[in-house]
C-alpha cells in the first residue's frame, strides 16, 4: 500500500516529536521543542490562509493574544477552567475574524493585509493600555492547566519541560491533520482554485468571499489556540505576544520553510526559532546573520526551504 | 530521506549547544535586554556585568574559583527571557541569575528559577516583583512606589496638598502612575489633573494647558521615561508654569538635563541615587567609595557616563559575589540563604538590608531628593 502524502506528513512529525528526546543533552531542549511546536500550530494556521487560499494577513499576532488574554483573564473573572478559557478565547477570535474578514474578504489584493495590520496593532494597544483589566505592558500572571498534576497521579511523572514538549506535540499533531484534512475536502480544493485564480472559480461555481472567510476564521482559531498555549506555557503574558514582530515572525515562518505545505512550515519555524538561540554565539552579529540566511534563502530557494530541498532531492534521485 | 536529513540538522545544532557546557568554574547566569526597546536599561547592565566579572576574574576570582559569565540577550521579549531562563538553568548549569531588565522579562525569568531553586536578582522596578515574596527572587532597584513616596514626602514639606499629574502610558510610566495613586492619599495630597500622552509624543501641551487650568493645583508629577518626560519639561516652560516640577527617577541622568535644555529643566526636582552626584556625597557617606569605584572603572573602560541602570547590575553583582563568598561555596541554596542575610551592604542604589520578608532591603533612605540647578544637580536638604 502507498501511503498518501497527508500520512507520510503526519508520520514525519510524529517520528520528529517521539525521537528528537532520545537526543536531547538536558532539560533545555525541551523548551525550544515546544516553543517550536507552539509556534508551527499558528505558522498552520497561515498556511491554510497563505498557502492554501493565497491571502495575506499581517495581524494575526492579534489572534495570539487574544487567546493568551483569554487564558489569562477567563479563570480570573469568570472562573473557567484554563483549557476552557483557551475555547473561549479561540470562540472570540472566530467571531472577531468574521466580523473583520466579512467586509474586507470581498475585496480583492492587499486590502485584507492592511486590514489585519489594522487589527493587529489595535489589540496589541487595547492590551497595553486597559491597565486595570490586562495589567498592561507589565503583563500578567496566568493560571496553571493542571494538566501535569493530574497525569503525575496517573504514575506519569514528568517535568514542565518534557510536559509542555509532548503536550504542544500532541496539540501541533492534531492542527496538521486537521490542516490536511482540510486540503482534500471540497473546502480546500475551492481554496486552492480561488488561490489560482479568483474569476476561474467563480465561474466554476465557487463563492469566493465565503470561501476566504473561512479560511481567515480557520486560521484566526489557529492562532488563537497557539496564543494560548504559550500563555499556559509560560505562566506570564504580556502584550508582546500580540505585537507587530510577533505578526511578522509567523508569516515569516511560513514563507521560509514553504509556505505551500504544513511540513514547510515547521521545518521554516524550527529553522527560525533555533536560529537565535544557536547564533548567541556570534553576539551582537546573531542579527546580520538571522538576515544573511533569509535573505539567502529567499533569493535562492524563493519556494521555500522545505520545497526547494525537495525538489533537488528528487532531482538527484532520478 | 526526510528524517535523516532533519536528524542530521538536529544533531548538528545539538553539538553546538553542547560545546559550551560543563566544566568546573563559578558558572553565573544572565539575560538581560542589551538590544530592543529596552535596551538603555539593558546595555549599561551587560556592560558592568562584563566588566565586574572581568575584574573579579583578574582579582583571583571568587573563593579562589574563576567565575564564568553566561550572558544572553532577551531583546525585552519575556517569552524569549524565558527560553533563556530555561537554557541557564538546565543546559549551562549556572547557580545563581542576574537580569530581567524589565518587569515583563522579570516575571518570567523568575517562575523559571524558583522552579529550579537558583537564586535570581532582577534588575527591574515593579513591586510586584518582590511582592509576595519569592523564596529565590531578589532584586536591586528601588520600587515604583517607593519613588512615588520620596516624591510626595518633599511635596508635605513645602505643604503641597494638591497636584496634577502627567504620566507616560510606557510601562514605567502606567505602573509609576498606578502606585503613586495608590499611595498619595497617605500625604494628605490630592490629584486634582491626571493626564496620559503616550511615549511616542512630540508635544505635551494640550495636557499641561488642561493641568494649569485646573483650579487648586500646586505642583505637577511626571512619571516617565525616555524623551516624554524632556518634552514635558520644555513645554512646560513654554506654557511658562510656574508651579513646581517632579519627574520621576526614570530620568535621573544627565542626558535628561540636555534633552529639556538647562533653562527649562531649571528647578525640577526628582529622586535619584548616589551615583547621579558623586561630588555632592559627603566624605563620610557609606556609598561614597562604591560610587567612586563603579564610576572611575565603568567611565575608564567604555568611555560613556554612567546610569542608574547599570548602577542596578553592579548592586547585583555585590550582593552576589559578597553572597558567594560569605557561603563559602557555590552551591544555589547556600547562595540564597546568604543573599537572604545580606545587611548594610552600600551599593550605587542605596545600602541594602535583606531579610526572609523583605528580598529589596533599601528604604527610602536611598532616594536622595535632587533639584536641577544652572545645568547640574543639586541636594535638597
Amino acid at each position: 500500500m502507498k501511503l498518501s502524502s497527508k500520512h507520510v506528513t503526519l508520520l514525519v512529525l510524529l517520528a520528529l516529536v517521539a525521537i528528537s528526546p532520545m537526543l536531547f543533552p538536558s532539560g533545555y531542549y525541551y523548551r525550544v521543542g515546544a516553543l517550536i511546536f507552539v509556534n508551527a500550530f499558528a505558522v498552520t494556521g497561515i498556511v491554510i490562509l497563505t498557502g492554501y487560499a493565497g491571502q495575506i494577513s499581517l495581524g494575526h499576532a492579534g489572534f495570539a493574544g487574544i487567546g493568551a488574554y483569554a487564558c489569562a483573564l477567563a479563570p480570573v473573572h469568570l472562573g473557567l477552567h484554563p483549557a476552557l478559557a483557551a475555547v473561549l478565547g479561540a470562540l472570540i477570535s472566530a467571531v472577531l475574524a468574521w466580523l473583520v474578514g466579512r467586509p474586507i474578504l470581498r475585496l480583492k489584493g492587499y486590502y485584507l493585509g492592511v486590514a489585519t495590520l489594522g487589527f493587529g496593532i489595535l489589540v496589541s494597544m487595547v492590551l497595553n493600555n486597559e491597565r486595570q483589566l490586562t495589567g498592561g505592558p507589565d503583563g500578567m500572571e496566568v493560571p496553571d492547566l493542571g494538566l501535569r498534576g493530574v497525569l503525575k497521579d496517573w504514575g506519569l511523572d514528568l517535568s514542565n519541560g518534557q510536559f509542555w514538549y509532548f503536550f504542544s506535540g500532541i496539540c501541533l499533531l492534531i492542527g496538521a491533520w486537521l490542516a490536511l484534512n482540510l486540503y482534500h475536502s471540497p473546502t480546500g480544493r475551492a481554496l486552492r482554485a480561488l488561490h489560482g485564480s479568483e474569476i476561474a472559480a467563480r465561474v466554476v461555481g465557487v463563492d469566493v468571499a465565503r470561501e476566504k472567510l473561512k479560511a481567515f476564521v480557520i486560521s484566526a482559531v489557529y492562532a488563537s489556540v497557539s496564543g494560548s498555549l504559550l500563555a499556559l506555557q509560560n505562566k506570564f503574558i504580556t502584550p508582546d505576544v500580540a505585537g507587530f514582530m510577533h505578526s511578522i515572525e509567523m508569516v515569516t515562518m511560513a514563507v521560509l520553510g514553504g509556505v505551500g505545505s504544513v511540513l514547510g512550515a515547521v521545518f521554516g519555524t524550527a529553522v527560525l526559532t533555533l536560529l537565535p538561540q544557536v547564533l548567541t554565539a556570534f553576539g551582537e552579529y546573531e542579527q546580520l546573520i538571522l538576515g544573511l540566511v533569509m535573505m539567502l534563502v529567499m533569493i535562492f530557494l524563493p519556494a521555500g526551504l522545505l520545497p526547494s530541498i525537495l525538489r533537488k532531492l528528487r532531482g538527484a534521485e532520478a | 530521506m526526510k528524517t535523516t536529513l532533519t536528524t542530521t540538522a538536529l544533531s548538528t545544532l545539538l553539538a553546538l549547544g553542547l560545546a559550551s557546557a560543563a566544566s568546573a568554574e563559578i558558572r553565573i547566569g544572565a539575560t538581560l535586554s542589551a538590544t530592543g526597546p529596552a535596551a538603555f536599561l539593558g546595555d549599561p547592565e551587560a556592560k558592568t556585568l562584563e566588566m565586574l566579572v572581568e575584574e573579579a576574574n583578574a582579582a583571583g576570582g571568587l573563593n579562589g574559583e574563576e567565575i564564568a559569565l553566561v550572558l544572553y540577550d532577551d531583546g525585552g521579549d519575556p517569552n524569549k527571557a524565558r527560553t533563556f531562563a530555561t537554557r541557564l538553568v538546565e543546559d549551562d548549569e549556572v547557580v545563581a541569575i542576574i537580569g530581567g531588565s524589565t518587569t515583563g522579562t522579570t516575571m518570567s525569568i523568575a517562575s523559571v528559577a524558583e522552579d529550579a531553586e537558583i537564586p535570581f536578582i532582577s534588575l527591574a522596578g515593579a513591586i510586584e516583583i518582590i511582592d509576595p515574596v519569592r523564596p529565590f527572587t531578589f532584586k536591586t532597584p528601588h520600587t515604583d512606589r517607593m519613588a512615588c513616596e520620596k516624591i510626595f514626602e518633599d511635596m508635605q514639606k513645602r505643604q503641597i496638598t494638591t497636584i496634577g499629574m502627567i504620566s507616560g502610558t510606557d510601562g514605567f510610566g502606567a505602573s509609576m502612575q498606578a502606585q503613586c495613586k495608590d499611595v498619595v492619599g497617605d500625604y494628605g495630597i490630592t490629584i486634582a489633573a491626571d493626564e496620559t500622552y503616550n511615549p511616542t509624543d512630540a508635544d505635551m501641551t494640550a495636557q499641561l494647558t488642561k493641568i494649569k487650568n485646573t483650579a487648586g493645583v500646586q505642583a505637577v508629577l511626571n512619571p516617565g521615561f525616555g524623551q516624554g518626560p524632556s518634552i514635558v519639561t520644555r513645554n512646560y516652560k513654554q506654557l511658562a508654569i510656574e508651579l513646581p516640577l517632579y519627574q520621576s527617577h526614570g530620568v535621573a541622568s544627565d542626558g535628561f538635563i540636555e534633552l529639556a535644555g538647562a533653562d527649562a529643566a531649571n528647578g525640577v526636582r526628582l529622586p535619584g541615587t548616589a551615583l547621579l552626584v558623586p561630588g555632592l556625597l559627603a566624605a563620610d557617606d557609606a556609598q561614597k567609595p562604591v560610587v567612586d569605584a563603579y564610576k572611575t572603572a565603568f567611565e575608564g573602560k567604555y568611555s560613556t557616563p554612567v546610569s542608574t541602570f547599570g548602577g542596578y547590575a553592579n548592586d547585583a553583582w555585590l550582593i552576589l559575589s559578597n553572597a558567594i563568598t560569605t557561603a563559602g561555596e557555590a552551591d544555589p541554596a547556600a547562595i540564597r540563604d546568604a543573599i537572604e542575610a545580606t545587611t548594610g551592604l552600600a551599593g550605587t542604589t542605596g545600602i541594602y538590608n535583606m531579610s526572609a520578608e523583605n528580598h529589596l532591603g533599601l528604604d527610602l533612605s536611598a532616594f536622595r531628593m535632587l533639584e536641577i540647578k544652572d545645568g547640574g544637580w543639586t541636594l535638597v536638604e
